[in-house]
């Protein structure tokens, strides 16, 4: 399936941009987009944490995503 | 009364206060993040901050909703801003109002806690010789 994966922060310089498309197997769970994630993007691993937003929640390892699904990479927040 | 807000514009403290203002309260705390001139000795030129704003807007209400219901204040309102900050600019402003005051400087503490771990909004410290996410290598 293709999507759109939307990045913040140092995912942002990571990916180098705000959003990136990427086409992912179907019926991949959010802990096989992150092994793929850091493998194509080796500087993921050096992060503190991260981790992936599904519809605007945090999302556990083994949801299941759709194409529909707006799906965001989460660095360490640092609000305040 | 909940009112959460991210704003590109500075923040007005005074009508975070007046928004929060509740006769049947007696008491307001408000914790304001200011920004800090230096980081381990470091000086700061400025910070950067962004956010995902759809889904920060919504952890934010539901910090401010959880503070409702496990402290029994009435009203809270959490407005942060986004984009470049100097030293002194406030990012956060807090306004928690409560019948009585412990309860309102609990909830003002829990807010502002609980927003540092949970909130999509990251910044970047700017200094003379670099700049870094901050807490992104930690």
């Amino acid at each position: 399936m293709k999507t759109t994966i939307l990045t913040f922060g140092i995912a942002k310089e990571i990916f180098n941009g705000a959003s990136k498309e990427m086409n992912l197997k179907d019926g991949i769970t959010v802990a096989e987009l992150k092994n793929s994630l850091e493998a194509a993007y080796p500087e993921m691993k050096k992060l503190h944490s991260y981790l992936i937003a599904v519809n605007n929640e945090y999302a556990e390892d083994d949801l299941v995503l759709d194409s529909a699904d707006e799906i965001a990479i989460i660095p360490p927040v640092s609000g305040g | 009364m909940i009112d959460v807000k991210i704003s590109a514009e500075p923040l007005d403290i005074t009508t975070c206060i007046m928004k929060t203002t509740d006769t049947e309260c007696g008491g307001i705390a408000i914790f304001i993040g200011t920004v800090r001139n230096k980081t381990n000795a470091k000086k700061v030129i400025r910070l950067e901050y962004e956010c995902y704003q759809s889904m920060a807007l919504k952890e934010m209400k539901k910090i401010a909703a959880d503070a409702v219901r496990l402290s029994g204040i009435k009203n809270i309102t959490i407005h942060h801003r986004m984009g470049i900050l100097h030293i002194g600019d406030s990012a956060v402003v807090i306004a928690v109002s409560a019948p009585h005051r412990e309860a309102a400087f609990d909830a003002c503490r829990y807010a502002i806690d609980t927003l540092k771990k949970t909130v999509p909004i990251w910044k970047k410290e700017v200094f003379e010789d670099g700049e870094v996410w901050v807490s992104a290598h930690a």
